[in-house]
């Protein structure tokens, strides 16, 4: 079942993971929401029919670079020893194979943040960050620092701020400093997939979330 | 049929019968057309991207024997050729490139009474490729080597600041919806 998706991702960064510009953070919930939405999957296959367009109308190379010969009969020789393509991750409910793939295809190890809340950081680099966040029912989600763009799907349960209510499928895309209290619907955890384009200070809010920067 | 007679009407692009020729029958004469076809176009993608002659012939190698081994996947009602040709293509690139593998959505999964609808789909989907095509071709030479270095140039300097498988759902109409938009898009950047 695919669930009823009300917070898209903006056409433009449909796109931009299309052409392969998105950071690899943001690309992670991108893949993931398509997995979810047939509007945004739609989309990115329109895109991708531009991709082809583009690439059926490049001239091929000419001079030297033209003979195509020797990498013809070396492409179809090795049809013959190919082996069968390589597994593809799949997914395993509430994760989508994107978000398997990013977990070595194990299931989550998640850290305790105190409060209930959870965490399993993804990737993190330079370009950004993405990670797994557990919210229980009821809870008001940290506040974790970021500057510059988040991007969060909702993977189970559901939250809701001053923006909307955000359930499975859902994204949210916040620019920083937005003053909001997401809070997690009551009932199972609110299972999270966030990505942020400034290198995590979750972690080291640790401490501070302790004395209350939790909102809770 | 050549590719320069494909798409207008609504029929299937020559390169998308070899695809599908593949698909069902792993008939290599249509590999090897998909081949000629793909492989000086791809090249010139790889050498956009930076590449030295020798790698960009090996990434386009592994670009065909990939559209080989997977072309179980595909799905004529969904993509041309062209655009699913693309897709492994930028795919192969961004591993090449950057340190984390790309994501990628979950596979979708065919049933059968998709396979039956396929054909009409596929059609449909020509038809409208088509119309994009030549919505692409009106744009003026500056709007249309915009297009082609978001989707085909170099990724190192492209980051912008700015179950086992899925139920075909509605996704069949709304890719066709979305090229019609993209269109109308097009239409208005005139
Ligand atoms: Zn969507």
């Amino acid at each position: 079942m695919m669930p009823q998706v009300t917070h898209h991702i903006p056409e433009e960064m449909v796109q931009a993971y299309v052409t392969g510009a998105l950071p690899h953070a943001f690309s992670v919930v991108v893949a993931a929401h398509l997995s979810l939405c047939d509007t945004c999957r739609a989309a990115a296959e329109a895109f991708e029919a531009v991709g082809g367009i583009a690439l059926e109308t490049l001239p091929a190379p000419t001079g030297d670079g033209a003979d195509m010969t020797e990498l013809r009969a070396r492409t179809l020789a090795a049809l013959d020893t190919l082996p069968d393509a390589a597994p593809e991750p799949r997914p395993v409910a509430p994760y989508p194979a994107a978000v398997m793939a990013e977990l070595g295809n194990r299931p989550p190890r998640w850290k305790s943040l105190g409060a209930g809340i959870r965490q399993t950081i993804l990737s993190h680099g330079p370009e950004g960050s993405v990670r797994l966040l557990s919210i229980p029912g009821g809870k008001a989600v940290p506040d974790h620092g970021h500057n510059g763009l988040e991007m969060t799907l909702v993977l189970q349960g559901a939250f809701s701020d001053h923006t909307g209510r955000y359930g499975p499928g859902d994204v949210q895309v916040a620019e920083t400093d937005i003053e909001h209290v997401p809070t997690a619907e009551p009932g199972p955890d609110c299972i999270c997939l966030a990505a942020t384009d400034a290198p995590l200070r979750f972690a080291a809010l640790v401490p501070r979330m302790l004395q209350g920067v939790f909102r809770i | 049929m050549t590719p320069e007679m494909q798409d207008g009407g609504g029929e299937l692009s020559a390169p998308t019968i070899w695809l599908i020729a593949v698909r069902d029958d792993r008939d290599r004469v249509a590999f090897g057309r998909l081949f000629d076809h793909f492989a000086p176009r791809l090249t010139a993608m790889m050498l956009r991207a930076g590449l030295p002659r020798a790698q960009a012939e090996d990434l386009v190698q592994e670009v065909m024997l990939t559209a080989w081994q997977k072309a179980g996947q595909f799905d004529a009602g969904r993509a041309q050729a062209s655009a699913w040709i693309y897709r492994i293509a930028r795919n192969r690139q961004i591993d090449h490139f950057r340190r984390n593998r790309r994501p990628l959505p979950d596979a979708v999964e065919m049933g059968v009474e998709d396979r039956e609808d396929d054909a009409q789909q596929a059609l449909a989907l020509g038809q409208e490729t088509g119309h994009l095509r030549a919505a692409l071709a009106k744009l003026s030479e500056e709007q249309r080597a915009v297009i082609e270095q978001s989707f085909l140039g170099d990724l190192t300097h492209a980051e912008i600041r700015q179950r086992t498988g899925l139920p075909m759902g509605t996704i069949k109409s709304r890719i066709r919806l979305g090229l019609e938009r993209l269109r109308h898009e097009l239409k208005e950047l005139r």
